[in-house]
């Protein structure tokens, strides 16, 4: 009893402190746009479960998935008024997701108002909350639409140590982040290894961290903490329980609600780790405190540990070719997605971290897929395709839901011109819960953001 | 003679197998391409290559195979000339964050803007062949960049100079090239206002010429004036790189190039397709990153995929960099180049943009840029179309030697791609 009280505690503190917030607060309004019946035929299908299926059918109704290849003619039967798109030479893949993105909070133009994706006042912000920052009129995200983006989690940057929680988002246009809030998706946890934080901090400041040493000395610090907390509150919980009506009840602390529901297991750890030997220090921090990562994110050297990864069930959301630009990214390969994806169990993600990447993670799948073949492996693309579909919406916990294509999923589908492992190919049209959401040669179907509108009116020569 | 110089030649009687065959020497035949010359009439099928002493010496079909050739079977897979790798501070930047690696910008501490005007600023004397970004960047098909210079916000950036890829100390080729910086980038260092670049400028180019003998407040020193003075006037040929992306402010750059002789090509130029006529018209080419589609400032907002198709069909030269990223992963610039190529380029084009278009900008179009007889030889083998995503280079050719196609990355690879040992990786030298 004690047990379930605590983990309602920690997952949701509003309940414990009779605040007046939903189980879930700043929820979803998310509404899939209605949408008739949908069948795709004869495609080349990439399901993002490992298949490829030659000539195949999709049919997708409700905004969910009824069939795919065998079982379409029969759930077919049952349905009229069925919208038929021929793909005969094209390809059909599952909406794409990027498990990293800051699309709303450094969004386009890069101003100086619309720097919001560090809170890099206190290396330690769990408190802070990506989607508080997110604007949803940023132009990255029809771009992203346009290169069959359906799903995206929007992480805070890497100034700090803990640096907030993500949000993941269906990649729809709308007037608040609420509107576009992935349904039932966990919150993510951003946290950063190595140079960043402790360059934003450090001598400049006078604030700890300036060392690695430091930055785990921060991350110990705020665990332990969050061990006190979680303590406190099952203490008071338990006088409570006992009818002790003097029980002083522990404050609120926003920090530390994030960092509870981390060990409950309630919200995912997305950690910003370049280098092998943190990554592996980073895996023993998770021991002692007793959580889980969900995947290091920017791994450039995740080749040299792909066994470990593995075996720990870390996914590893890295970058096709990125290098060089800082120390802890100086021993980047173009094979690292492939090494990385080799031992069984592996979850390698191509990531973006770009505005501009994330318009063709199909491209940056390729590069990678390309180097790995070039080195001998066996990766047809229905398998790299996992890189960008089932492998982030794993890491995302969202894997129940969409980034395959399944009966009973989500229908986040895309249909490329040819096949999505070439630099020439374009999303036809992109489909978000079965409804229409981007169509290349339809002007009707190509959103356009408030920022935008107007801004390219003729002009006499 | 020196008593080295008849060791060294004893040496060579000794072992000439070592020093008789400078590796400049080799001959190599390359059988059966699809050798992309970038002339007219166009590529030329199942076409063979002959390389003597560095130097193309034909390219024709059947050609006879020498008998000391090295052979490479092309085997009907397409040849080009080594790509241009954009401006970038390959050799210029070891370590992007790490200051000191970093040698492509001035950042002096002055205060006066006058003092911030440094165009005898050269990057191009620290440029450094032995930096692992060389041979990343050549094994994957890119035989030469532009050095470009930046001076830490300031409108006038200094000089840089093409260089070749080969890893040589004697890699620069061509002229001095002048880094103009004008638009929101550096409106602090112009008083606030971007007009305020124009006048400087103005002033600048004055000093230089005979039209200010003399200034209570100089904007140049005396090599300043010295230095900018060689690229204006009618008889210079040394190129003025404007970076600009607004499409007003490109007309003015325009306007400017033409009243101070400059020889402009434009940089940076997201909006340039909205002046396209205007820069067919005047003759300069322009150079674009090809994935920009997103306003990341004010100066942007016209930003698109389809802007390289547009200018090429309106007549303009292009020539394609990358915006980001520039250095380390130049590499990635034939992907951009694809990019565009779905976005209405033709193929062509689009190759040209990354080859012959940017070596006659620059005027090294006798050292890249081109497969004929006469050309250096600076030449790339594909696995599959150049600009594709599921190719690679095979084999790179620089200045007449089949590279190696080794670096610290792909040695990188090799010693985790081995199946684990007795021994820790750290004896595992591939």
């Amino acid at each position: 009893m004690t047990a379930i009280r605590l983990k309602l505690c920690a997952s949701a503190f509003a309940l414990c402190n009779g605040m007046a917030f939903a189980a879930e607060p700043y929820a979803s309004t998310y509404q899939p746009i209605p949408a008739p019946p949908t069948l795709i035929e004869d495609a080349i299908i990439l399901t993002g479960t490992g298949e490829r299926l030659e000539g195949a059918s999709i049919l997708f109704d409700g905004g969910r998935i009824v069939a795919v290849g065998a079982g379409v003619t029969e759930a077919l039967a049952e349905r009229q008024q069925v919208e038929v798109i021929d793909a005969a030479g094209r390809w059909v893949t599952p909406g794409l997701i990027d498990v990293h993105s800051h699309l709303g909070v450094y969004p386009s133009p890069s101003v100086g108002a619309h720097s919001d994706g560090n809170e890099a006042t206190d290396p330690a912000t769990p408190r802070v909350w990506a989607e508080h920052s997110l604007w949803p009129q940023d132009p990255g995200f029809p771009r992203a639409l346009a290169g069959g983006v359906t799903t995206l989690q929007v992480l805070p940057g890497s100034a700090n140590l803990f640096g907030g929680r993500t949000v993941t988002v269906k990649n729809v246009p709308s007037t608040s982040y609420q509107g576009m809030k992935f349904p039932g998706a966990p919150q993510g946890l951003k946290m950063a290894c190595g140079e960043n934080p402790k360059r934003v901090y450090g001598k400049d400041r006078m604030v700890a961290p300036s060392t690695r040493m430091g930055n785990v000395a921060g991350y110990r610090e705020q665990w332990a903490k969050t061990q006190k907390y979680i303590r406190d509150w099952a203490e008071y919980e338990a006088a409570v329980e006992e009818g002790d009506e003097d029980a002083k009840r522990p404050e609120r602390d926003l920090g530390l609600d994030t960092l509870a529901a981390v060990l409950e297991g309630e919200i995912l750890v997305h950690m910003h780790c370049y280098r092998a030997d943190e990554m592996l220090l980073i895996l023993d921090l998770a021991q002692e405190f007793g959580y889980s990562v969900s995947a290091f994110h920017h791994g450039v050297e995740t080749y040299k540990i792909a066994a470990e990864l593995a075996d720990a069930g870390v996914c590893a959301a890295i970058w096709s070719d990125w290098w060089g630009f800082k120390l802890e990214a100086y021993d980047g390969i173009q094979e690292n997605i492939a090494l990385t994806d080799r031992p069984d169990g592996s979850c390698a993600i191509v990531h973006s971290d770009s505005s501009q990447l994330i318009q063709r993670l199909n491209v940056e799948a390729a590069k990678a897929m390309t180097r790995g073949r070039r080195l001998g492996l066996d990766i047809p693309a229905e398998r790299a395709i996992r890189w960008i579909t089932a492998n982030p919406a794993r890491s995302l916990g969202i894997l129940e839901e969409t980034g395959t294509l399944e009966p009973g999923k989500m229908a986040d589908v895309v249909i490329w011109n040819r096949d999505p492992f070439s630099v020439y190919a374009l999303a036809d049209r992109v489909w978000i819960d079965g409804a229409a959401v981007h169509d290349r040669h339809d002007p009707a179907l190509q959103p356009v953001t408030d920022f935008e509108l107007g801004q390219q009116l003729e002009v006499s020569p | 003679m020196s008593r080295l110089h008849n060791t060294l030649r004893r040496l060579a009687a000794a072992a000439p197998a070592i020093l008789a065959l400078p590796l400049s020497a080799q001959t190599i035949f390359i059988d059966d391409a699809t050798v992309h010359t970038l002339l007219q009439p166009g590529p030329m099928e199942s076409a063979d290559i002959l390389i003597v002493d560095g130097v193309i010496s034909a390219v024709d079909y059947g050609l006879e195979i020498p008998p000391d050739a090295q052979l490479i079977e092309a085997e009907g897979r397409p040849v080009t000339p080594g790509l241009f790798a954009g401006i970038s501070s390959i050799g210029l930047e070891e370590v992007g964050l790490e200051a000191s690696t970093v040698d492509d910008k001035l950042m002096f501490e002055e205060k006066p803007v006058a003092d911030k005007l440094r165009p005898e600023f050269n990057v191009a004397l620290a440029f450094n062949p032995d930096s692992t970004v060389v041979p990343i960047t050549r094994i994957e098909g890119y035989s030469w960049t532009l050095l470009g210079a930046q001076r830490a916000g300031s409108i006038i950036g200094g000089q840089g100079r093409p260089a070749m890829l080969g890893g040589s100390y004697t890699s620069l080729i061509g002229d001095p090239v002048l880094f103009f910086d004008v638009g929101a980038d550096a409106v602090d260092q112009s008083g606030g206002s971007r007009a305020a670049q124009w006048m400087l400028l103005s002033q600048a180019l004055d000093e230089a010429g005979s039209a200010i003998e003399w200034t209570p407040y100089p904007l140049l020193t005396p090599a300043g004036r010295k230095a900018l003075e060689l690229f204006s006037g009618e008889a210079s040929t040394a190129v003025t790189v404007f970076h600009v992306h607004r499409a007003s402010d490109i007309l003015q750059a325009l306007a400017f190039a033409a009243e101070h002789e400059l020889k402009p090509v434009i940089s940076g130029a997201s909006e340039a397709w909205k002046v396209a006529d205007q820069l067919a018209r005047a003759g300069v080419p322009v150079l674009l990153d090809p994935l920009i589609n997103l306003p990341y400032d004010f100066d942007q907002i016209g930003a698109r995929l389809d802007a390289a198709a547009l200018l090429h069909e309106a007549g303009v030269t292009i020539g394609f960099i990358n915006a980001g990223e520039a250095t380390h992963n130049a590499r990635a610039l034939r992907y951009g180049a694809g990019v565009a190529v779905a976005h209405g380029l033709p193929w062509d084009a689009a190759l040209a943009a990354l080859t012959i278009n940017p070596a006659r900008m620059f005027g090294v179009d006798h050292h890249t840029g081109t497969i004929e007889a006469h050309q250096r030889a600076n030449i790339v083998i594909w696995s599959g179309d150049p600009l594709e995503a599921t190719s690679a280079a095979d084999q790179v050719i620089i200045n007449g030697r089949l590279d190696p196609m080794v670096s610290r990355q792909t040695l990188l690879r090799d010693r985790y791609f081995a199946p684990e040992g007795e021994l820790p990786r750290a004896y595992e030298k591939p």
